[in-house]
């Protein structure tokens, strides 16, 4: 069977839950081979990880030279295990930096790139959710090595005794892949919930809050949710741009969703229109998002959001 | 400075966008216009003329590649103030996915010459991939500064901030670049009526393929690197229970429904 190569997402060696989605789905084309760019200290505990999940190899590429340097680099590493490996297919997470990565490497290995995948079955065969969600498409890669950048939550993570055997690859890094700089960085804050894209329920708030974000927060946490907002809550500086859903924000596609005061614009409904359950509150009966629910209540979010955390706290106990 | 900015002619996305019987995605049966997240490119790409201002003469060229009506979308740039306008069109480009596109991009950006600066925007509003900058950073073995909230430069130093998943980031490079912004880069600029009269003057230049010596046979549906096997509209969601606030039976419906779905 071919190998499937997989990029683990990581920060500072901590894999991140869509790397173990992409290794379920690997499995589902050929043998999964984990490729993992970072400290080498971490390679093992990496390994540990991702053998969990049907890693059989590891490919554990010394980061030192690159770090820093963006996507271009990480192109080539795999540009060049791709020529070492001939794989069935290569597997990314579909952030921004997983589909520039999967942008540079389908020009350098001329091979059909399919981003934003929510479902790849044998073939591959990918399902990919357009226009705002208002269409599902299947595509296939018809040229080259399959290069799919996939959403997070494309697949429950199913566990699969690997190998997980550690091999050093020491890839070749061109000095113009070395050109664009991180020159500083600032770590964003840890709030202590969920990551946005990767939770299973997800509690946003928009204008109607009116700025006041505590209850669409303590909401969130009765539920072990995770915190979104509008653009229209973002823009005003109520919360940071890493909390927008929608079209130029991030998209979720949680079991539950919860908008609160917010109006479902087209560009809002981009980035969530594909949750499974659906519920809005909002006092206007006539807001656009009523037509995607499951449940609404047409209300004050200020008294309906509080009081419903109350009783949910009560029931728990 | 030489700024080519990067424009796409796309469907409205407030219409019912729809595919057509080969699963492309309809280009003739709905309103199309300049992609609205291209406009922060444009006006980016004036700003940084606007700033460059003493260092001499800048030029900024809007470059689109698109069907006969995608014109429009480059006369749009034109208006903002764009100072020339290149438009390539040809039937054989119909149906290019992003590995096709950015090559007829590159060549285009190649023909116009010695580009400094490569503007687009965060991602077209109809496909959506986000990748085509960094495919023209690789064709064109030029730096990628990608997702820009905040443009800075001095001389051929740039710098963007961008607000990546787990940090907010610095990331430079030296131009020659290619450079993308996000809508929060800020508001695009409105064409003035001088604007509007001024664009109809400006050199506007349409290529075919054969310009830019690139072959038929690279580009278009048939040659795809990918291909659509199927598209499905999404089926409407059923109508879902909607019930009034009044003294509190909003909240308590509310946590009925979450506990009979089992959310808590
Ligand atoms: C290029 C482009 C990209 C965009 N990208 C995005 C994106 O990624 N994400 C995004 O969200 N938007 C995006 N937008 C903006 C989008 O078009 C809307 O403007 C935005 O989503 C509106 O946010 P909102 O629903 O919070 O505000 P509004 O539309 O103002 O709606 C506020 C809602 O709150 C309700 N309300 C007010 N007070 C209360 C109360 N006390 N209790 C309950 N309800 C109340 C109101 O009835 C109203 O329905 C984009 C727009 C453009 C042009
Ligand atoms: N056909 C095109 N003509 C001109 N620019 C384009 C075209 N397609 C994509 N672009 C540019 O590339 C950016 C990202 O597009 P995409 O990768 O399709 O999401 C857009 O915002 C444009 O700046």
């Amino acid at each position: 069977m071919s190998e499937v190569l997989v990029l683990v997402d990581h920060v500072d060696g901590a894999v991140r839950k869509p790397t173990y989605e992409l290794l379920t789905i690997a499995k589902r084309l050929g043998e999964p081979s984990a490729v993992f760019i970072g400290g080498p200290d971490k390679a093992e505990a990496v390994a540990e990880a991702v053998k969990k999940y049907g890693a059989e190899k590891v490919y554990a590429v010394d980061d030192a030279d690159i770090k820093g340097f963006l996507v271009a680099p990480k192109a080539e590493v795999l540009q060049q295990l791709v020529e070492k490996v001939s794989p069935a297919a290569v597997l990314l997470t579909a952030s921004a930096e997983g589909k520039e990565i999967a942008g540079r490497l389908a020009v350098k290995i001329d091979s059909g790139l399919i981003t934003d995948a929510v479902d790849v079955q044998a073939g591959p065969v990918t399902t990919q959710s357009v226009f705002a969600g208002n269409y599902t498409v299947q595509a296939k890669v018809t040229k080259g090595t399959p290069i799919i950048a996939v959403k997070p939550n494309a697949a429950a993570p199913e566990e699969s005794a690997g190998a997980g055997a550690v091999e050093q690859f020491a890839a070749t890094i061109s000095d113009s892949a070395k050109k664009a700089q991180i020159v500083a960085s600032q770590p964003r804050e840890a709030t202590g919930r969920p990551e946005l894209t990767e939770a299973a329920i997800v509690v946003a708030g928009g204008r109607g809050t009116g700025g006041n974000f505590d209850e669409v927060e303590n909401f969130a946490d009765s539920l072990g949710a995770a915190v979104g907002a509008s653009r229209a809550a973002v823009d005003s500086g109520w919360k940071p741009h890493a909390f927008q859903i929608g079209q130029t924000g991030k998209t979720v596609s949680p079991q539950l969703y919860v908008a609160n005061g917010i109006s479902g614009a087209i560009q809002h409904r981009a980035g969530m229109q594909t949750s499974k359950t659906i519920i809005a509150v909002n006092k206007d009966e006539e807001a656009p998002m009523f037509e995607l629910v499951d449940f609404g209540v047409v209300g004050d979010l200020h008294t309906v959001l509080p009081t419903a955390t109350e009783e949910i706290n009560k029931r728990k106990g | 400075m030489n700024i080519v900015v990067c424009v796409k002619y796309v469907p409205d996305a407030t219409a019912d966008r729809h595919f057509e019987s080969d699963n492309t995605v309809d280009r003739d049966g709905v309103p199309g216009l300049l992609s609205e997240l291209d406009e922060y490119a444009v006006e980016q790409a004036l700003q940084v003329k606007e700033k460059a201002g003493e260092a001499g003469e800048s030029v900024v060229t809007a470059l689109c590649v698109g069907p006969a009506a995608a014109a429009d979308a480059v006369r749009k740039a034109l208006q903002m103030g764009a100072d020339k306008g290149v438009h390539v069109v040809d039937d054989a480009i119909a149906g290019s996915d992003a590995l096709a596109t950015s090559k007829v991009l590159a060549e285009a950006i190649k023909k116009i010459g010695d580009a400094d600066l490569v503007v687009c925007g965060m991602s077209s509003t109809d496909g959506g991939m986000s990748v085509v900058p960094a495919m023209l950073a690789e064709r064109l073995d030029l730096p990628q500064v990608t997702m820009g909230s905040v443009v800075e430069f001095q001389g051929d130093q740039f710098r963007i901030k961008r607000d990546g998943d787990s940090a907010t980031e610095v990331i430079g490079a030296t131009a020659p670049l290619v450079l993308s912004v996000t809508d929060q880069s800020g508001e695009a600029r409105y064409p003035s009526f001088k604007g509007i009269m001024a664009a109809k003057k400006k050199p506007f230049d349409t290529w075919s393929l054969s310009d830019l010596g690139v072959d038929a046979s690279e580009v278009g549906l048939s040659s795809a690197w990918t291909a659509v096997e199927g598209t499905e509209a999404r089926p409407p969601r059923t109508a879902g229970e909607i019930v009034k606030d009044e003294d509190g039976s909003g909240a308590k419906a509310l946590v009925e429904f979450l506990a009979s779905k089992k959310f808590i």
